[in-house]
Formats: structure tokens, sequence, C-alpha cells
């Protein structure tokens, strides 16, 4: 038997590489991707609105249901012109679309500055969390839509209860995404800052801030679809000169091609607020990037 | 030989005779009003230009004595003295780094690295230290990273960075809490000789927390080994080997029998691989 430990001249190395020769067959081969997942983005996305189009002109053309209650495509598409004319011409509907757009601008401006400093009264305290959030969660389980006849009652017909009502309703998410990210910041990096004696301000603004912007951004994403929301709805019910009105009357009259074209206009100042905040978060939160309808790209 | 052996040897024992810059006594913690013993007491000197390193089973209450010793928690019971100054928060005379590096990506790697300037003094101070700055990420080859963001960089880079963040204050101890065990051994390799070479270049006192016994064996003056939970010293080993420490050392005999000792001792405090 031999020790481990007697000094042996180690073998095998430097050793050139030798296989064996001989001729092997090619074995590239790819995956396999579904023929549907393989569609352009452009020629699915237009295919699937042409098919849409199709279906609904098919049960308008066969009227499968009350041609008052679905008109047709034509119909409803020579009404956008219209009322695109009328928006371009600086006629009445311009001032209902800019009355909304206030609405919708002042309500999200108060539920950005709401909502982030009770986000921080709730994320950074103690206090917050334990005495106030649990208040918050209460009144965010109920419907806050039901609160709207209040806010009428309080604030009148005018522009004020359908602003409450819009930043009302994105308050929370904006609260419960800052919170969120006020948490966000791992162990080590609280650890740093302490050992840097970094004071409560200086932890908050220079790290925990920056490190739940991507939450805080989700908030106000989710924010600035309810404060559109809140506006239309304040304006059905409590009437005013806003877009919602304008809605309201053309579905009272049944005018649908009407209330199909304002939806789409309406849909367009929602669409810009939501992407308002999406490019302002990528230039904020470059290092980040989140995607914009919060699926990603994996199967 | 032994003649030539001596003199080096001496060079580490010199360490022994510097004056003490920490000193723990009685230092114990435990966590849930008392429920869990973390940390049971410990005495610890460490001595100016001196190299510790801590090597015990996890959960021994390693993290808990470092965090301690940096004024980030209070401890249950004992004295934590520092430069002759009681030890009741953040000082400024320490420098750490963790396992992860802990940039912020929305800095630079030269923000990143002037962040404690700017956190102690604020962002003038720091302007006026960039060239500091740049210097030491030149000394860890990361010169012409300065502008570039975390997240473009390797694990090793981004450990580089967090070294420099550590060396800007010129901290008179390190502390360090497995720096590098998130690396691969090549890097860690690597790293453990540049964590030698600054240590010595700037005379400070590092102390080291470890899984690796190699690695303890490599960087110390006092290897220290601590039984499980609530973790306490049981000895030190002296590791007498010349400095400057270089990997080949690790294949030495000598080298191995380091190892090996320390080994058998955490095998018989009741900790197995
Ligand atoms: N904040 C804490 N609260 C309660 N227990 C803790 C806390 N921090 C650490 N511990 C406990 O103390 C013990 C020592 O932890 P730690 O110092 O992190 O060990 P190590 O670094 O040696 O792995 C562990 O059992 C851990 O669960
Ligand atoms: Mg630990």
């Amino acid at each position: 038997m031999r020790s481990v430990d007697a000094e042996m001249a180690p073998q095998g190395l430097g050793r050139p590489i030798t296989v064996e020769q001989g001729s092997f067959p090619e074995t590239v081969w790819s995956e396999q991707v579904a023929w549907i997942d393989k569609i352009p983005r452009v020629v699915a996305m237009a295919g699937l609105l042409l098919t849409v189009l199709l279906i609904w002109w098919a049960v308008h053309h066969f009227e499968i249901v009350s041609r008052i209650i679905l008109p047709s495509p034509a119909e409803v598409g020579s009404d956008i012109i219209l009322v695109g004319r009328n928006i371009l011409t600086g006629n009445y509907m311009l001032a209902a679309l800019w009355m909304t757009t206030k609405e919708v601008l002042w309500g999200f401006g108060f539920a950005i500055a709401i909502g982030f400093s009770l986000g921080v009264l709730v994320g950074e305290t103690s206090f917050g969390e334990r005495a106030v959030l649990p208040y918050l969660v209460a009144i965010d389980t109920m419907p806050k839509v039901a609160f709207a006849p209040l806010f009428l009652a309080w604030l009148g017909f005018g522009i004020a209860s359908k602003v409450a009502l819009a930043a009302f309703i994105a308050t929370f998410p904006i609260v419960v995404g800052t919170a969120a990210g006020l948490h966000a910041a791992d162990e080590n990096a609280r650890m740093l800052f302490r050992t840097l004696g970094a004071s409560r301000w200086q932890t908050l603004v220079r790290m925990k801030i920056p490190t739940g912007l991507p939450q805080i951004f989700t908030g106000l994403k989710i924010g600035a679809v309810g404060v559109m929301a809140g506006a239309i709805t304040a304006e059905f019910l409590g009437g005013g000169k806003g877009f919602g009105e304008l809605i309201r009357v053309a579905a009272s009259q049944l005018q649908t091609p009407r209330v199909f074209s304002l939806i789409l206009y309406l849909s367009v100042l929602g669409f810009l607020l939501f992407w308002s905040v999406v490019l302002i978060e990528r230039k904020l939160v470059f290092w980040h990037r989140a995607s914009v309808t919060g699926v990603d790209d994996r199967r | 030989m032994m003649q030539n052996a001596k003199p080096l040897a001496e060079q580490t024992v010199g360490h022994h005779l510097a004056r003490p810059v920490y000193q723990l006594r009685n230092v114990s913690k435990s966590y849930a009003f008392g429920k869990i013993r973390a940390l049971d007491p410990v005495d610890l000197d460490l001595r100016e230009g001196s190299f510790s390193s801590v090597i015990g089973p996890s959960g021994c209450g390693k993290s808990t004595l470092l965090k301690i010793m940096a004024g980030v928690t209070p401890p249950s019971g004992g004295s934590v003295i520092l430069d002759g100054k009681p030890v009741l928060g953040a000082r400024r005379e320490i420098g750490m780094m963790y396992q992860q590096a802990t940039l912020f990506p929305w800095m630079t790697v030269l923000d990143n690295v002037l962040l404690p300037i700017s956190i102690r003094d604020g962002k003038a101070a720091a302007k006026a230290r960039h060239n500091d700055a740049q210097a030491l990420l030149e000394l860890v080859g990361l010169k012409g990273f300065e502008k570039v963001y975390p997240r473009q960089l390797s694990g090793g880079m981004a450990q580089r960075t967090s070294i420099c963040r550590m060396l800007i204050t010129e901290p008179q101890v390190l502390l360090l809490d497995e720096p590098f065990s998130a690396l691969d051994e090549l890097a860690r390799d690597f790293m453990n000789i540049e964590l030698q070479r600054i240590c010595l270049s700037q005379n400070a006192t590092a102390f080291l927390i470890t899984h690796s016994i190699p690695e303890a064996v490599l960087l110390s003056d006092d290897v220290y080994i601590m039984s499980p939970r609530p973790g306490t010293f049981l000895e030190v080993v002296r590791i007498e080997l010349p400095r400057p420490r270089t990997l080949e050392m690790m294949t030495t005999a000598t080298f191995g029998e380091y190892v090996r000792y320390i080994r058998s001792r955490l095998d018989e405090g009741g900790v197995t691989a």
C-alpha cells in the first residue's frame, strides 16, 4: 500500500486533445415556434382589429342584435370624423374635452400629492403603518364611486366634485405603491447607510425613494387609470360641461354611434395621460425598464 | 533555512505588540427579548495593522458581532471600544463591506464610490474628492469605468467598486463580512491578494468573516474559531507565514498544516461540512 503523502510526479499534464476520427452527421437544429407566434406584431394587431370589425359588421348586417343598440362600423366611422372636426375646429366638444382634461389633471395632481405624502407616512413611520394603514385598507376595499353623491352634496355640481372623486380613486394605489417602494430597499443598503451615519432624511431621499421608484410608478400608472374613471363617473352623476356629460346625453337619446366615437376620443385622453407617466418613468427610472403592459415576454 | 524563517516570522509577531485599535469585552447579543441567544460573551483585541479572521458555522453570530462592532446594532451586554472611545453608533474610522456589492443602480460607478463622502460631508466635499475616487478605481483596475452604471459591471467589478467605496473614507478599520464569497474562485484569489496589498499599504486593521479556511489562513495574522450558535470564540490560531502572502504559499506543507488544524478544531466544535 502506498501512502498518499508519498512524493509522486503527477501524470497526464499538458496532453493534446485527441478524439476518434470519423464522419459525424451535422446536428444543427432549430426550436419549434408555433405559426401563430411567428406573425409580425403589426400584422397580428391589424389582423385582430380587422377580425373584430368584421364580426361587428356581420352582427350589424344580419341584425343579430337591434340596429339601434349596435350601429354599423361605417356609421361609427363617419361619426368619429364628425366629432374629430368639431374638436379640431374648437367647437363645443373641444370645450367639453378640455373641461374633462382639467378635472383629470387636477385630480391626478391632488392624488399624487396626497398619495405620496400618505405613502411616506405609512411606509416610513411605524405610527403610519400601525395606525393609518388599517384605515386606508378598509376604505380601499369599499367601492369608491359610492362616495360620488357625497362629493356632489359637499362640493356642488361644478368642477370641484369631479376633481375630488377623481383624486379620491387615484390616491389609494399611489399610497400603496409609495409605501411598498419605501420597503423595497434591502437589508444591506439600509446597513450601508447606517454605517455611514446617514440621517433619516438622507436615507429616505437618497436611498429609499430612489429604490422604490419602480413601485411608486406602478402606483402612479394604476392611479392614472383611476383618475379617468373618477372624473367620468362624477360627470355622469353630477352633470357639468365635460365629455362624460356629452356621452350621457348621447346615450339617453339613443345616439349610439356618437357614444362610441366620444368614448374613442376619451380613451385618447386616458392613453396620453398613461403614456406621459410611462415616459417620465423611463426617463427617471432608467435603470429599471418596466414593461408597459405589466406582462414580460417570457412564455 | 531556519535562520531565514525567523526574522520573517517576527514581522507578523510585530502586530501583536502594536496598539490595540478595537477592544471588545464581554460583548453579547440576544434577540427576541432574550429568547434567541445569537452571541455569547466575546473578548477581543484587534491591534493596529493586524489582519484577523473569524471562521465558524452559519448562524453562529459572526454577522451579529460585526454589526455590533460597526455600531449598527447595540449589544445586549459588554463594551466595545474603538480608538479609546466607546462605540455608540456609526463611526468614521470604520469601512465596511458585505457579500453583496450593494451598489445603487441610479448612480455611476464614480458616484457610488463617492457616496460615503457625499452622505457624511455633503455633495461639494464629494466633488472635491473626484480625483481620489478615480485613483482608487484605477488601483483596482476599473479605470475608464467611472461613468458606467452598475448594471453593466460583472460581479467581480461590482465588488471592486464597493472596495473603493469602502476605501474612499480612508478607514482605519475594515470590517468585512464574507466580501468575496459570491465570487468565483479565480476572482476571489485575485481579490484577496488585492485586499492584502491595500491593507499593508495603508496599515489598516482588518477583521474578516469568512467561510473559507484557506482564505482565512492566506490573509490573517490571527484566525478566531467560533462555536455554533450561540457563538463565542473557542481559540485563536496565529498564522506565522511571512508577508506579503502569495497564492503560491497555499500549496506549501505549512499552509496545509494550518488548514488541517483549523478544520479539525471546527469539527470538534460541532461543525460538519
Ligand atoms: N434581527 C434578528 N432578529 C432575530 N434573530 C436574529 C436577527 N439577526 C440574526 N438573528 C439570529 O442570530 C443568529 C446569528 O445570526 P448571524 O449573526 O447572521 O450569523 P452568521 O453571520 O454567523 O451566519 C442566527 O441564528 C440568526 O437567526
Ligand atoms: Mg453572516
